[in-house]
């Protein structure tokens, strides 16, 4: 009953995945081998238009019949926990009787509490936004943060910043629950004993003066990238009143690769900002710059920007993407090639020469063939000035300074690509940094360490030894500040409590250079410290409040006379005026030679590893966020774990299958990690996420996943070649939710090329005859499955507001941010791994992720799915207690408090997009019982206990807010005022909600695009969102290669062959 | 075999069946007097408050206008407790020494605010807008009573949701002119059925959308 219960049960079920005989024949982990021959020969014979989802949907699995058979897998209905069955029903029983005595009786007595002095502007119902920024990386990006009465409840994008235009990531929206994680470190603690600041003080006052007379020897700050203005002008006074002081930086996921690059074609540190919004052509080496990049929201905005199709001489730009590891640039590229890491440069160097760079030389890569180089490059001298080509930040300065080399070649610079003045406080080589503090600290050079955020111990490569000579007495003093009590914290003498950003004031840079006062919004929750405070304590002055410090800061900059209205403006903006990146004038002195230290990172032969950042939990710093650990990886899908990503290749010849335990050798450290078979992984490269395997997490990150830090190597962190892989004999369960909720046999997914749509708009129709796109509501003239009693249809009543939505799934790039910003919403649940292993998960919104063509290279399909409001609802015809009815303005209302969870809706639902409460998945990990949590809910959004149905509701608590406000003063609603949640954190607006019945709504506009149509709409249900088909660009050359021939069961000598028809596999 | 039961036998089983139905139904009528009935819904119940705060004695005998206090009844779902400044701003001058008036002064003082009991409490899961009632012409007496003749705070209607649904259906029956909103009494009212649907198309008052689910529960 409990979730004590669930736990052990989990651990039981993952035991028995671990045990080999067990493992058969198990839904829950899969099945063992898939017929290779079989799977390769079903897709080749497929028509171009037949989609996928996974291995187990084409090897047609038991377990995959189960996910399509059932609304929930089979064993998801089934009692599972270790209560017994005799044990249940004598609860029932007790507790039915209870509830028939206690069930009546009168509400309990509520206080009021009202002010004793009312704060101005703060009204109990109304919620106030602040603007403030958030970090990652260094880098900002501008939020807008709701605050219900004092509480920070939501996360969105600041409009005016450059970073957000008003969107946001996943990670800027989980942010929030960070911030109430009952985890965090609540406590100064010194040698793992609760301790004071002040004796924290007197502490360090003791070692002050002795540092102080040695000019500050043996002082050593650690940071992670510093982009603040003031935390680099308090290093900045520290260094100067301690010259022997030293200050190191170290970013797991940093950006080394890319500062060197700009160091080897200019000779100096420079930031480079993409202007995609100016881009025809974009050429992507391994660089995904839809995520993770500083920057990136920004860049989808305006990539997208470029390719949306508005009327019938619509344009798009081209992407080229060729990247190792399945990546969100690659799904959303016209051409995408696999490709392993160590190819790249020779790819950027046969690019680099055929465009006429002459220090190229003429490399040649292996796997790259002549036609669609060739391709490439005419794109590229067709579009000179308007293109960009783009180095990925894992790859080595070589290969960024070729793309340099490359886009001055191609007259980009000035147009496309800018060079400023570096958005950091320090550009310098991090790996060389921690490298250096290491050596000193083994030397016994190092007497008092102060380590500023970040968690070293866990995230610097294993074979650095940081942790090692962190303990090694050598140290005399090291202190930590951080959130959490966690891995660093473990091994100082000193752990100083953090204050989240969203509790402290601050200051921060953009990706292109733009600052932002980051402003608090609640007093630290645990007492937190900011950096600043701490630097001030080093600098002498103890007593002064980081608010002071940003003051005077910024005082400095802006002079006596105008600071105070420059000061509000600054904060309530978000955004500090003319902060932007000055232009740097930047000369390309690059010889084109490999520098000496990337030649070693290419030698040698045998399997490659590509480390990534995580999508969900970036470099372990999100490691405790429920919300981002059960989120669903954007391509894998895989939940609560990461795992090593192999190709099916390389699992044809290993014999492996999803969850087998291999042993992974590099550099002669060893890792044991479950691998997990991605179509379209590049072939000899394997890959594995970072962030994972943290042993001080918290309750939900801790012990989650498996530490790829462990077997990173500490030069070319990226990549790494002579990998060894041995199978070990042993499983482990991964949970992945890509057969979940499935619809198979549908024609759920439509696409076609530009090429289609320009010669005719109404290309779609051409498979389907029978369907009008005059109106979408009714594109078939079928006879209805759900008549009214005349035998018709009513028709919509003509009520102001007929809500619709519309997805644009050319502009989707999966990148989840609207899964997080609907939970974070809709106070919906997390459920933990061994839940989402029975189909459980809660998110209202899901991203289903789909493959056409052939398992070595599909085009990938993101179709984001949530409840799609039927005007016709089947489910609302099964509800025996009306507990889901329809409203007046066309919602498919859930009515919590009259379900009696039969799940009859749920099964009745088509799309599988209703979600029930089996257990009470508030109180998982005991998160009822934590104060913090409950002030995160959106108080306008009822919490849902068990037994309860629920589904998207359009966000109807900012319909209904809308509503309100505009009927009373009598007038409409106008476009844009209601924003659902996804959409509002979309970064490329492909969520558009509106008003049906306004024929002026950029919603009514779209859904009379001929690309819009209804999944599923065939059934009759006529759903209120509906998705435009999406449309992809590629090379005519390239696609007018198309034969139409089946591609053969292709030896390897074939692959260009193969490459070439994989491109037109999913054309029609 | 003789004759095991006895044939008045007959009359009592034939009493027991339909005895035993009519006790079913008097129970269940009886649960719903219960369920009706100021045991459990509260109305008229009074609560202790920390203060004994009487409306009547601030509304009719004094004129304060309701506004004064709930400050935010107007804009917000939630209509506004005053802060105990608002409390003082009076009784910082009239009745500054009244015992009664103590834990105000003393909330003043400390800053610790008073904690009074709810007397109009919905379940969480009813989301009701007091600002779009005030709007619409829904005087605060058509849920509240006659608070001016008060002088301890109770409740007049049960807040169950059969009497929301009463207005909701039929919103004729308590609407009246915006400017006797915040007035009690039967002069406030609209005196005939053809006023009220007048007041109704006028206020912009759209039933169809009164009854659906998500308008109080989301």
């Amino acid at each position: 009953m409990s979730q004590h219960d669930g736990e052990r049960a989990s651990k039981e079920l993952l035991a028995g995945c671990m045990d080999d005989a067990q493992a058969d024949g198990q839904t829950a982990c899969g099945a063992r081998h898939y017929d290779w021959q079989a799977i390769r020969a079903r897709l080749s014979a497929a028509s171009g238009r037949e989609y996928w989802r996974s291995f187990e949907q084409l090897a047609d699995t038991a377990a995959f019949q189960d996910y399509l058979r059932h609304e929930f897998p089979r064993q998801a209905g089934e009692w599972m926990d270790a209560v017994g069955r005799r044990h249940f029903l004598k609860l029932m029983a007790a507790s039915l009787g209870l509830a028939g005595s206690m069930g009546c009786l009168r509400q309990p007595d509520e206080k009021i509490v009202p002010y004793v002095r009312q704060p101005e502007e703060v009204v109990p119902g109304k919620p106030l936004y602040f603007a403030t920024a958030m970090t990652l990386g260094g880098y900002a990006t501008g939020t807008l943060v709701e605050s219900q009465l004092g509480r920070p409840t939501k996360i969105e994008g600041n409009p005016d910043h450059p970073a957000s235009l008003g969107a946001t990531d996943a990670f800027t929206q989980a942010a929030v629950l960070s911030l109430y994680d009952p985890d965090r470190s609540q406590t100064v603690m010194h040698r793992e004993r609760i301790d004071t600041w002040s004796s924290f003080l007197s502490a360090l006052a003791a070692e002050l003066p002795a540092l102080k007379s040695r000019q500050g020897r043996g002082l050593r700050i650690l940071t992670e990238t510093v982009t603040s203005p003031t935390l680099a002008d308090q290093l900045r006074a520290l260094l100067e009143a301690m010259p022997e002081a030293r200050w190191h930086q170290y970013e797991p996921c940093g950006r080394d690769n890319v500062r060197a690059g700009a160091k080897l074609a200019f000779g100096e540190y420079v930031d480079t900002i993409y202007r995609f919004d100016r881009a025809d052509v974009v050429v992507s080496l391994d660089a995904d710059f839809l995520w993770g990049m500083p920057g990136s929201v920004r860049y989808a905005r305006d990539f997208v920007d470029r390719r949306r199709v508005a009327g019938g001489d619509a344009r798009m730009n081209r992407l080229f993407v060729f990247e190792s590891t399945p990546g969100l640039a690659g799904a959303i590229a016209d051409h995408r090639l696999p490709i392993q890491p160590s190819e790249v440069k020779p790819l950027a160097r046969a690019l680099a020469g055929r465009l006429g760079v002459e220090a190229a030389g003429s490399d040649m890569p292996a796997n790259v063939s002549q036609k669609l180089l060739e391709a490439v490059v005419s794109d590229l001298k067709a579009h000179r000035g308007a293109s960009i080509v783009i180095a990925g930040d894992g790859q080595p300065p070589l290969v960024h300074a070729l793309a340099h080399a490359i886009n001055g070649q191609l007259d980009n610079v000035g147009k496309t690509i800018e060079y400023v003045e570096p958005a950091e406080a320090r550009p310098e080589d991090h790996a060389a940094s921690i490298k250096a503090l290491v050596d000193d600290m083994a030397a016994g050079e190092v007497d008092l360490l102060v380590i500023l955020e970040g968690n070293p111990a866990y995230n610097t490569p294993a074979s650095l030894g940081f942790a090692k000579h962190l303990v090694n007495k050598r140290v005399k003093l090291a202190v930590h500040l951080s959130q959490h009590y966690d891995e660093t914290s473990f091994l100082c003498h000193w752990h100083i409590p953090a204050a989240h950003f969203l509790e402290s004031w601050g200051d921060a840079r953009a990706f292109d250079g733009t600052a932002s006062i980051v402003q608090p919004l609640i007093a630290p929750l645990y007492g937190g410290r900011t950096a600043h405070e701490l630097m001030s304590v080093l600098l002498g002055e103890a007593d002064q409040a980081t608010f002071e410090t940003l003051q005077k800061y910024w005082r400095k900059q802006i002079g006596e006379d105008d600071f105070g209205r420059f000061w509000r403006k600054a904060v309530h903006d978000g955004v500090v005026p003319e902060t932007k990146a000055p232009a740097r004038n930047v000369e390309l002195s690059f010889d084109g030679r490999t520098p000496q230290a990337e030649e070693q990172i290419f030698a040698g032969g045998g399997l490659e590893i590509v480390f990534t950042p995580d999508p969900t939990v970036w470099d372990g710093r999100f490691a405790n966020n429920g919300w981002l650990q059960e989120l669903a990886k954007p391509l894998t899908k895989l939940t609560w774990d990461n795992a090593v990503y192999i190709s099916p290749r390389l699992a044809e010849d290993e014999q492996l299958a999803n969850g087998d335990m291999v042993e992974l050798t590099v550099a002669e450290r060893k890792l044991d990690v479950p691998v997990w078979i991605v179509p379209g992984q590049a072939d000899g490269v394997i890959s594995l996420s970072l962030g994972y395997g943290r042993s001080r997490a918290g309750r939900v990150g801790t012990g989650v996943g498996f530490d790829a830090y462990a077997i990173r190597p500490t030069h070319a962190a990226w990549f790494a070649k002579g990998v060894e892989l041995k199978k070990t004999g042993r499983r482990y369960q991964l949970v992945v939710t890509q057969d979940h909720h499935s619809m198979q046999g549908r024609d759920v997914v439509q696409f076609g090329t530009l090429d289609d749509f320009q010669r005719d708009p109404n290309f779609l129709l051409a498979d389907h005859p029978s369907k009008s796109r005059e109106d979408s509501h009714r594109p078939f003239d079928l006879p209805s499955l759900y008549p009214d009693e005349k035998g018709s249809f009513p028709e919509r009543k003509e009520t102001d507001n007929a809500w619709g939505m519309v997805i644009d799934q050319t502009a989707c790039i999966g990148c989840n941010a609207c899964v997080i910003a609907c939970q974070a919403e809709n106070n919906t649940p997390i459920v933990g791994k061994e839940q989402v292993s029975r189909g459980r998960e809660m998110q209202w919104l899901r991203i289903d992720r789909y493959y056409v063509g052939d398992i070595d290279n599909p085009d990938t399909y993101f179709q984001p799915m949530l409840c799609v409001q039927c005007e016709n609802a089947p489910c609302e015809l099964v509800c025996p207690v009306g507990a889901t009815v329809h409203s007046s303005e066309g919602l498919n209302q859930m009515v919590y408090n009259r379900c009696v969870g039969t799940r009859y809706c749920s099964n009745n639902c088509p799309y599988k997009v209703r979600r029930f409460n089996f257990l009470n998945y508030e109180a998982f990990l005991h998160y009822d019982t934590e104060p913090q949590l409950a002030m995160l809910r959106n108080p306008d959004v009822t919490v849902r206990s068990r037994g309860v149905m629920e589904k998207c509701s359009f966000c109807v608590q900012r319909i209904q807010e809308a509503k309100i406000e505009a009927h009373k003063v009598n007038r409409p609603i106008a476009d844009g005022e209601v924003l659902t949640a996804c959409q509002q954190a979309c970064p490329t607006r492909a969520i558009v909600f509106g008003n049906l019945n306004d024929p002026d709504s950029e919603v009514a506009r779209l859904k009379k695009s001929p690309l819009n149509y209804g999944v599923l709409a065939e059934l009759n249900t006529r759903p209120r969102t509906t998705h435009l088909a999406r449309l992809r660009n590629p090379h005519p050359d390239l696609a007018a290669h198309q034969t139409g021939d089946t591609p053969s069961l292709d030896p390897r000598d074939q692959k260009i062959d193969k490459w070439l028809k994989d491109l037109e596999g999913g054309e029609t | 075999m003789p004759q095991v039961f006895h044939p008045s036998m007959n009359t009592f089983s034939k009493a027991t069946i339909f005895g035993a139905l009519f006790v079913l139904i008097a129970l269940a009528f009886v649960a719903d007097r219960v369920e009706r009935s100021p045991y459990v819904t509260e109305v008229d119940v009074f609560r202790e408050q920390p203060v004994p705060f009487s409306h009547e004695h601030h509304v009719s005998g004094l004129g304060i206008d309701c506004r004064y206090c709930h400050t935010t009844v107007e804009t917000s779902a939630f209509a506004g407790l005053p802060a105990t400044e608002v409390c003082m701003s009076c009784h910082s001058q009239i009745w500054k020494d009244s015992p009664m008036l103590e834990p105000v002064r003393e909330s003043f003082r400390t800053g610790k605010p008073l904690r009074w009991t709810r007397v109009h409490d919905l379940p969480d899961f009813v989301y009701f807008n007091h600002s779009i009632h005030i709007a619409k012409g829904i005087g605060c007496e058509s849920c509240h009573g006659r608070v001016d003749q008060m002088p301890l705070m109770r409740r007049a209607a049960s807040l169950q949701m059969a009497w929301c649904l009463d207005c909701h259906e039929k919103p004729e029956g308590a609407i009246r002119p915006k400017r006797d909103v915040f007035r009690f009494g039967p002069e406030a009212r609209p005196v005939s059925h053809e006023d009220a649907l007048r007041l109704m198309k006028d206020h912009g008052v759209e039933t169809e959308q009164l009854l659906d689910c998500w308008t109080c529960h989301r």
